[in-house]
C-alpha cells in the first residue's frame, strides 16, 4: 500500500509525516512521530486513554484514519506544557495539580485525562463537579475512583480563573 | 482524614510529597511497555480458538509462512511439555495450546511479522483442524455426578494426580459444633448468592519487547507486577536457564491482581529467538478480556446464626469458586478469607470448580470479596431482624487480637473496632441520607502478606541518595520507599531517587501484591538505611578521631559528644562524610534482603447512601464513605488512592461488570463498551478515613493497603438496596434489570 503524505501542526510545529491510509491517527503519532504519550487502551473508542485535541476538539485518535489529520492543528500531551516538558514551571496547571493532587497511580489514563480536562477548561473555565464529571466521562481511570482527578481539574480551574 | 493518630511523630512518613516518577507521567514521557520500539523489531498476533473446548486435530502453517513479511511462527510444539506435577504446568498450557483448546480464544499459535497487519493476515492463513468437546459453563454442571471434563489434564490439589477432575480444590474448615449452635440460636439466617466473572480492568492491555540475541540471552521488556516472576515462569515454559532471561521492568498501566502471572514474554522470547530479531506482542483490548484476568465467578450458601441480643453464634458457608480452565487455588481462599467476626462455632467448605472459561487470575484480595458480599448481606438482615443498629452488631462480635481466623490463626493487633467507631462517629454517619436515599454499610478483611524483597541503598558523592527496589511502582510506592528512607537518613525526601531496577540490577524480589511492596519492601529499604547509618557513624568517627560509640546518628548528621552535638565542631552531616567516602574506606551502600514476616492483617468499613430507581432498577450512589486501617500511612494520599480504587472497582462488580457467555462459552461483551466499568459521573466523591492502629511488625507500623478497599463495596450496595427498597439483592451484579425485577416480585 503506497504511502500519504500528511501535512498538519502537531503541538503548535509544522509536522508532516508518511503513513498508510488505513494507519490511525494513534499509530502515527505513536510510531511515526514518537509522540508515544497517547495510549491504546482499547482501539474502540471507549476508553479515552488516546485523547488528542484536533483543532481544540477533544478526539479518540485511534478512531481517526492518519489522513484525517491533514491541515489539522494537533494537541498531545505532549504539547500541554508551556516548555519543552521539562519539569518544574513549564507545567500546565493541570498537570501541576494532577500532581500535587496525586490524581495518577499507574499513570496510564493520565496523558488522556489531561488533554480532555484542558479542552473543558477551555470551553468552560468554570465548571461544576458535575460538568466534570460528565465532560470526563470518556475517560476511564481503573486506579482512583476519578476522586483526586475531580478535585485536581476543579482546583487547576481556579488557577487558570486567577491567572487571567 | 486521619482517624488515630500515629503515636510516633515523623518529620516525612505520613508527608504528602509530590511522587517522584510523577513528572514523567504527566508529560507523556513515561515508559510503558507498548511504547518501547527497538531497531529491526518486528510485530506479533496470536491465532486465537474459535471454539470453547476442542481436540486440536491439527495445525497447518505452510500457507502461512509463505504470507509477506512473515519471519517467524511458534505453536505449542516449539516449548517443552511440562510435567503435570511441574507449578508451571498450567501456565505453559495457557500462553499456547497443546493438543487442547480449553476456552474461547485460548492461543493456538503466534506469527512475527513486519507488521502487525501481516502478522494477523498470516494468523488468519494458518489452517487448523478441531475436533469438538463438550463445553462445560457452569458450577453446577461441571460439579454435577458424570459430568464431562472441562480439562482432561486436570487433578484435584492435594488429592491428585490420580483421576482427572473438575474439582480444582475443596477446603473444608471447622471449629466447635457449628449444627448444635444453629439448633440454639435464637435467629437464623440462611441465603444462597451468585457472582459473575469479573474483570481487573486495567486500562494498559499486556504487552512486552522481546530481543533474543544470537548469545541466546533473551532481553525482556515488560509491563507485570513482577519482573522476577516474568523472568521465572518465562524460563520455566521455555525450558531455559534463569540466567538466559534479563527483564526490565516497564511501567505498568494497572495491574490490580491481573499481572501477576505471564502470557507473552515466553512466545515473544521463541519468535525472537526464531527470527533472530525483536518481537513486539501486544494484546488488544478484546485479547484482554478474552484471554486474560478474570476473577473466579461463584455461588455461595451462608447460613448463620445469633442469639436475640445479636451475638453471632454459628457460621455454616458453601461456597464455589469457578476458576477457569484450569486448576487455580482461588476457590481456597474463599473459606479462609471468613476472619471479621468472633464466631464460635464455624462449618465452611469452599471448592474451586472448572470451566470452560479463560484460566482466573488473582483480582485485588482475590476470593475474599464474593464471601464477603454473601455474609455481611446476612449479617444486615440478621441486624434488620432484630432491629438493632448495624455497626453496633457488628461492634458487639468483632474481631479483635487473639481471636481466631477461619484457618484458626490467632489474630496480631488489628484495627477492626477502630475502623467501625471511626465510621459511626464520622460526618457521613452522623448525617441522615439525602431526600430518597437509604443507607447500607460492610466490612471487608484481607489478609495482606510478607513474602521475599531486596533493597539497596547507594549513598552518592554529594549526599543525595539511590533506593534500589525490584518491586514495580503500581500506584506511588516509590514516594512510600523514598518517605522511608528520607525518614531514615534524616535527609529530604527529594535528595533520594528511587529506582525499580532490573532482574539483574538488584536482588530478587516477589511480585507487587497482597498489599506487600510498601510492608516488605519498605522493610528492606529500612534495614538497609539502618545499616548505612552505622556505618555512617564508623566513618564519622574516623573523620573526628573519636570512638565509634561516641558517634550517635541523628537528624540526618552524625554527632558526637566531643565533636559536634553540643561541644565543639558542629555535626557531620550525610553530604559532609559521603564527600570524604575515598579516604575513609571507600563507596557507602548497603543491600537488605528478607522474607518478610508479620504481615498486618487489614480491615475496612464501608458505607454508601444510595436511591434506587424503582421505574428502571438503575442505582445511584448519592454518598461513599471508606474507612480502613492502613496500619501507618506513608503517604497518605496513595493510601486514599488505594481506599477510593478499591472501592469503584467494588462499585463496578456490585452494579455493572460481568462476563457474560453464550452457551457455547463465547464471552459476548468484549469490549469496554458492553463491559462497562465506572465513569466519572457514574459516581460521587469517594470519603475516606484512614485509621492507624500500627503493624509492630513493621519499623513504621505498615499493614499495606492496597486490597481490602475491594472487600465491602458489593454487600455495602446491597445492604443499601435492601434499606432503600425492602428487597434483598442476592445475585451479582445488581444491575438494572435484576434490581427491577426482584423489585417487581416484591410486590
Amino acid at each position: 500500500m503506497s504511502r500519504t503524505h500528511i501535512t498538519c501542526t502537531v503541538n503548535g510545529e509544522a509536522t508532516d509525516f508518511l503513513a498508510n491510509p488505513a494507519t490511525s491517527l494513534l499509530d502515527a503519532l505513536r510510531d511515526e512521530l514518537g509522540l508515544t504519550g497517547a495510549k491504546e487502551g482499547c482501539g474502540t473508542g471507549d476508553c479515552g486513554a488516546c485523547s488528542v485535541l484536533m483543532d481544540g476538539k477533544v478526539t479518540c485518535a485511534c478512531l481517526v484514519f492518519a489522513p484525517e489529520a491533514e491541515g489539522r492543528d494537533l494537541l498531545t500531551v505532549e504539547g500541554l506544557s508551556s516548555g519543552d516538558g521539562a519539569e518544574g514551571d513549564h507545567l500546565h496547571p493541570l498537570q501541576q495539580t494532577f500532581l500535587e493532587g496525586a490524581a495518577l497511580q499507574c499513570g496510564v489514563c493520565t496523558p488522556g485525562f489531561l488533554v480532555a480536562a484542558k479542552a473543558l477548561l477551555d470551553n468552560n473555565p468554570d465548571p461544576t463537579e458535575t460538568e466534570i464529571r460528565y465532560a470526563l466521562a470518556g475517560n476511564l481511570c481503573r486506579c482512583t475512583g476519578y476522586d483526586k482527578i475531580i478535585r485536581s481539574v476543579q482546583e487547576a480551574a481556579v488557577q487558570l480563573r486567577s491567572a487571567t | 482524614m486521619t482517624a488515630t493518630e500515629n503515636p510516633k511523630t515523623y518529620k516525612w512518613v505520613g508527608t504528602r510529597p509530590i511522587r517522584h516518577d510523577g513528572y514523567d507521567k504527566v508529560v507523556g514521557k513515561a515508559r510503558f511497555a507498548a511504547d518501547l520500539n527497538l531497531p529491526g523489531q518486528l510485530h506479533a498476533a496470536y491465532l486465537r480458538s474459535p471454539h470453547a473446548h476442542a481436540n486440536i486435530v491439527s495445525i497447518d502453517t505452510s500457507a502461512a509462512e509463505a504470507m509477506p513479511g512473515v519471519k517467524a511462527i511458534v505453536t505449542g510444539d516449539d516449548f517443552p511439555a511440562l510435567d503435570i506435577t511441574d507449578p508451571n504446568h498450567d501456565v505453559s498450557i495457557n500462553v499456547l495450546a497443546r493438543g487442547t483448546v480449553l476456552y474461547h480464544g485460548h492461543a493456538i499459535a503466534a506469527v512475527a511479522a513486519t507488521t502487525k497487519a501481516e502478522a494477523q493476515a498470516a494468523c488468519a492463513a494458518i489452517e487448523v483442524e478441531y475436533e469438538l468437546l463438550p463445553v462445560v459453563l457452569g458450577i453446577d454442571e461441571a460439579m454435577a455426578e458424570g459430568a464431562p471434563l472441562a480439562n482432561e489434564q486436570n487433578y484435584q490439589k492435594f488429592v491428585g494426580p490420580t483421576d482427572p477432575s473438575n474439582i480444582a480444590t475443596h477446603t473444608p474448615l471447622e471449629r466447635g459444633d457449628a449444627d448444635a449452635a444453629m439448633a440454639e440460636a435464637d435467629i437464623v439466617i440462611e441465603r444462597e448468592f451468585d457472582c459473575a466473572h469479573v474483570h481487573q480492568g486495567y486500562i494498559e492491555p499486556h504487552a512486552c519487547v522481546v530481543d533474543t540475541g544470537a548469545d541466546g540471552k533473551a532481553n525482556v521488556w515488560a509491563s507485570s507486577q513482577g519482573h522476577f516472576m516474568v523472568r521465572a515462569i518465562s524460563a520455566a515454559v521455555l525450558g531455559w536457564e534463569t540466567s538466559r532471561i534479563k527483564v526490565t521492568p516497564a511501567e505498568i498501566g494497572g495491574g490490580f491482581g491481573g499481572k501477576t502471572t505471564v502470557y507473552l514474554e515466553p512466545v515473544a522470547a521463541r519468535l525472537s529467538e526464531k527470527a533472530g530479531r525483536p518481537v513486539k506482542l501486544v494484546m488488544s483490548r478484546e485479547e484482554v478480556l478474552r484471554s486474560s484476568g478474570p476473577a473466579p465467578g461463584a455461588k455461595l450458601r451462608i447460613k448463620i446464626g445469633a442469639t436475640k441480643d445479636g451475638e453471632l453464634t454459628a457460621i455454616d458457608g458453601w461456597m464455589a469458586y469457578q476458576v477457569g480452565a484450569y486448576g487455580d487455588f482461588a476457590g481456597m481462599v474463599g473459606a479462609m478469607s471468613v476472619a471479621s467476626y468472633k464466631f464460635p462455632n464455624l462449618k465452611l467448605e469452599s471448592w474451586g470448580v472448572l470451566s470452560n472459561t479463560p484460566k482466573t487470575a488473582a483480582y485485588r484480595a482475590p476470593s475474599a470479596p464474593h464471601a464477603a458480599f454473601a455474609i455481611e448481606s446476612v449479617i444486615d438482615d440478621i441486624a434488620s431482624e432484630l432491629e438493632m443498629d448495624p455497626i453496633d452488631l457488628r461492634l458487639k462480635n468483632a474481631a479483635v487480637e487473639g481471636d481466631l481466623t477461619a484457618m484458626g490463626m490467632p489474630h496480631p493487633r488489628i484495627g477492626l473496632v477502630e475502623c467501625l467507631e471511626a465510621l459511626k462517629a464520622s460526618d457521613h454517619y452522623q448525617s441522615e441520607p439525602a431526600e430518597g436515599a437509604a443507607r447500607g454499610l460492610a466490612v471487608g478483611f484481607w489478609f495482606n502478606i510478607g513474602e521475599q524483597s531486596s533493597a539497596t541503598v547507594n549513598l552518592n558523592e554529594d549526599g543525595t541518595a539511590t533506593v534500589i527496589t525490584g518491586s514495580p511502582d503500581i500506584g506511588g510506592s516509590r514516594a512510600s520507599m523514598a518517605l522511608m528512607a528520607a525518614e531514615e537518613l534524616g535527609i529530604d525526601v527529594y535528595s533520594i531517587t528511587p529506582v525499580v531496577a532490573d532482574t539483574e540490577a538488584v536482588g530478587f524480589t516477589d511480585v507487587t501484591e497482597g498489599s506487600r511492596a510498601t510492608f516488605a519492601t519498605g522493610k528492606a529499604v529500612v534495614e538497609a538505611c539502618r545499616e548505612l547509618k552505622v556505618e555512617l557513624c564508623r566513618r564519622a568517627a574516623q573523620i573526628m578521631g573519636v570512638d565509634e560509640d561516641q558517634v550517635a546518628w541523628v537528624d540526618g548528621a552524625a554527632v558526637s559528644p566531643g565533636h559536634g552535638g553540643g561541644e565543639g565542631g558542629e555535626p557531620l552531616t550525610l553530604a559532609a562524610i559521603t564527600a570524604q567516602a575515598k579516604r575513609t574506606g571507600g563507596p557507602l551502600t548497603a543491600t537488605a534482603s528478607l522474607n518478610a514476616a508479620g504481615a498486618g492483617p487489614s480491615f475496612a468499613v464501608h458505607c454508601a447512601d444510595v436511591k434506587v430507581d424503582d421505574e428502571t432498577g438503575q442505582t445511584e450512589i448519592v454518598r461513599y464513605t471508606a474507612v480502613q486501617d492502613a496500619g501507618t500511612a506513608i503517604h497518605p494520599s496513595y493510601v486514599e488512592g488505594q481506599m477510593q480504587g478499591g472501592s469503584v472497582q467494588g462499585i463496578g462488580w456490585a452494579l455493572n461488570e460481568e462476563y457474560i457467555f453464550s452457551s457455547d462459552g463465547v464471552l459476548m461483551n468484549p469490549g469496554f463498551l458492553d463491559y462497562r466499568i465506572p465513569v466519572a459521573s457514574d459516581l460521587p466523591m469517594i470519603e475516606t478515613i484512614i485509621v492507624e492502629v500500627p503493624n509492630p511488625s513493621h519499623p513504621y507500623g505498615v499493614r499495606g493497603v492496597g486490597e481490602t478497599g475491594i472487600v465491602p463495596p458489593m454487600a455495602t450496595i446491597g445492604n443499601a438496596i435492601k434499606a432503600a427498597t425492602g428487597v434483598r439483592m442476592t445475585s451479582l451484579p445488581m444491575s438494572p434489570p435484576k434490581v427491577l425485577k426482584a423489585l417487581d416480585e416484591a410486590d
